[in-house]
């Protein structure tokens, strides 16, 4: 997997790039993850509310959910437990996928957004001024403006950026039962995930795939990828997400015809006319 | 959920995909204001040049309103409005927010040196050299929001980011044109009345381009919903006032009429694609449908699972 883009500007600094490994098969939706991240990070409470939707009660990721447990129940067999029975749950613990090209960091006006030496993409809360581009610029809607207490920045995961500089594993990944979520440099994630997913099909669970694991995608890959069981769509994640700044050059060149246009307008305007 | 979504395509109990944008209705009121400042700069330098001072005047007078608006607008929706300044520490090519308030902190200076000039009547150098610059950098200003908000994930901005900065340099031709025409006497008000023209039936033709051009799926936001209701009246809007303009804009009463009327018409249009961008970050289905045809691969068939996530659930509290 590439470093991510922007980490050679730490020269000598720089460190093996890290991420997750979130190998969803083996998911219990213990929601440990949740509230390790809760714990750690000091992120608010915002409120218990529930959604109706299985036992997902945080809904999405948000300024105030860093790590969120989606569940699906499926009539379907399910092949870990050879077809026995007719019901299976998905369970996948979401988290900022830390892209090797990340658009909130691509697009943040104020340099609030940053690649860390790690190759992680992380938000000075104390440079954010809360102006909502890089909400517009996030492929899998990370990021939310946080409301409560009259906060108004912007947050999301940090791959416990402070974790990380002690040489401590994320506390999410800390507090995982089952090693769904796995933290280690990106190369040896990638690596165990392929031979996870080949053990996996080779069991019988075709439908088994690695998301985001992929450097040639739209984003260049991600720090955190996913073994799912299903479509990326059935978990609420985008199923080809491309970096908006991949079409910048056309949209400046729009941007530069039309202000071309506006002055031939003008221009026109003015033909034929001595005042 | 649009109408033409197909129900039976995969989602997380029908949550969005990506996130709606969190601006509120400022930043189309300044995609309004920011684009009447840039075109109206543009038309005060032409009519300087063609030695027009009254039409110079009037058009002055409008950009000089919007530059003084937009600030308020824009520093009033940023999370942490006292931060404002932040904006002004990094300078990023890859961000169209960035590069824009260069454009705006350049435009508003230029505009406010000429404007105070103007109304002290010194410095006459100074002041047609302000006016140079403000005219130079107005196209920019007037057409880099479409670019802002093209660059984007939201389906209904992204997949028209070959349209979206036509459309505002139109819709901001127009306004200017309007506002000109009804601050000038029909006498010195002939370049206004044309701009309005121009950019009137080219705001219309655009943004119908620009709804073709993202197809049924997407292009569908605008048949729907707040989109729906103000594409609608922005484009009779700004129909009746280029009529108006052209047929009766040399009367006073004509010209007010038609200028109030392609004002209506541009600020409608600002709106219209701002709710168009929301509505079209709330569908799920815009993304995952999108992102799939453009990998080549055939939209999934609904699996006979049930409960598969895709029904909405019932919500309780």
């Amino acid at each position: 997997m590439k470093p991510g883009d922007g980490v050679e500007t730490y020269g000598r600094e720089a460190q093996p790039r890290v991420g997750f490994f979130t190998d969803t098969s083996v998911c219990i939706g213990c929601k440990a993850c949740e509230v390790a991240c809760k714990e750690w990070n000091l992120v608010p409470d915002d409120g218990l509310v529930w959604t109706g939707n299985s036992y997902d009660n945080s809904g999405e990721l948000s300024a105030n959910t860093w790590r969120h447990v989606a569940f699906i129940e499926q009539e379907a067999p399910d092949p870990l437990k050879r077809g026995k029975h007719d019901f299976r749950w998905l369970m996948e613990s979401d988290v900022c996928k830390h892209c090797t090209h990340a658009g909130c960091l691509d697009v943040c006006p104020t340099g609030a957004i940053f690649r860390t030496e790690f190759g992680t993409v992380v938000i000075q809360d104390d440079v954010c001024n809360g102006c909502g581009y890089c909400v517009t610029a996030c492929p899998f809607g990370v990021i939310t403006k946080r409301e409560l207490g009259g906060d108004g920045g912007m947050h999301k995961c940090t791959l416990c950026y402070d974790r990380l500089q002690d040489g401590m594993e994320p506390a999410c990944a800390k507090a995982c039962p089952t090693d769904s979520i796995q933290f280690g440099p990106l190369d040896e994630l990638v690596e165990r995930a392929r031979e996870r997913c080949g053990d996996l099909v080779e069991a019988g669970v075709s439908e088994a795939r690695l998301y985001l694991a992929d450097e040639n995608d739209g984003i260049g890959g991600a720090g955190a990828f996913f073994l799912l069981l299903d479509e990326p769509e059935v978990y609420g994640l985008p199923p080809q997400p491309i970096v908006p700044t991949k079409n910048l050059g056309t949209i400046w060149g729009a941007a530069a015809v039309a202000a071309g246009a506006l002055a031939a307008g003008v221009a026109a305007a003015f033909l034929g006319s001595g005042k | 959920m649009s109408a033409t979504s197909p129900t039976d395509a995969l989602s997380y109990y029908g949550r969005p995909i990506i996130k709606e944008p969190v601006w509120e209705s400022d930043i189309p009121l300044y995609f309004f204001t920011g684009g009447l400042a840039g075109a109206s700069d543009l038309l005060a330098l032409g009519a300087q040049l063609s030695g027009n001072s009254r039409l110079r005047t009037s058009a002055l007078a409008s950009a000089t309103f919007g530059v003084a608006i937009s600030p308020y607008l824009l520093i009033k929706d940023l999370g942490r409005p006292l931060r404002f300044l932040n904006m002004l520490r990094v300078f990023k090519v890859t961000s169209p927010l960035s590069v824009g308030t260069w454009i705006f902190s350049a435009e508003s200076t230029a505009t406010g040196i000429a404007a105070a000039c103007r109304l002290f009547g010194v410095l006459p150098r100074v002041r047609a050299t302000a006016q140079v610059l403000a005219g130079l950098i107005g196209p920019a200003q007037a057409t880099y929001t479409g670019a802002l908000v093209a660059q984007s994930v939201v389906p209904a901005w992204h997949e028209a980011r070959r349209e979206l900065p036509v459309v505002f340099a139109a819709s901001a031709a127009a306004s200017a044109g309007g506002a000109a025409a009804i601050l000038t006497p029909a006498e010195q008000a002939g370049p206004a009345r044309r701009l309005g023209v121009i950019g009137g039936v080219a705001e219309v033709a655009a943004s119908k381009l620009m709804e073709k051009r993202l197809g049924q799926l997407v292009g569908s936001v605008y048949h729907e919903g707040e989109a729906a209701k103000y594409s609608r009246l922005a484009r009779a809007s700004t129909l009746a006032g280029t009529g108006l303009m052209a047929l009766a804009g040399r009367r006073r009463a004509g010209a007010v009429a038609a200028g109030a009327l392609l004002l209506t018409g541009s600020l409608c249009n600002r709106f219209a694609v701002y709710h168009a961008g929301k509505q079209s970050a709330r569908d799920p289905h815009h993304t995952s449908i999108l992102q799939k045809e453009r990998g080549g691969r055939a939209v999934t068939q609904p699996s006979n699972r049930a409960g598969n996530g895709s029904s909405p659930a019932a919500s309780t509290r």
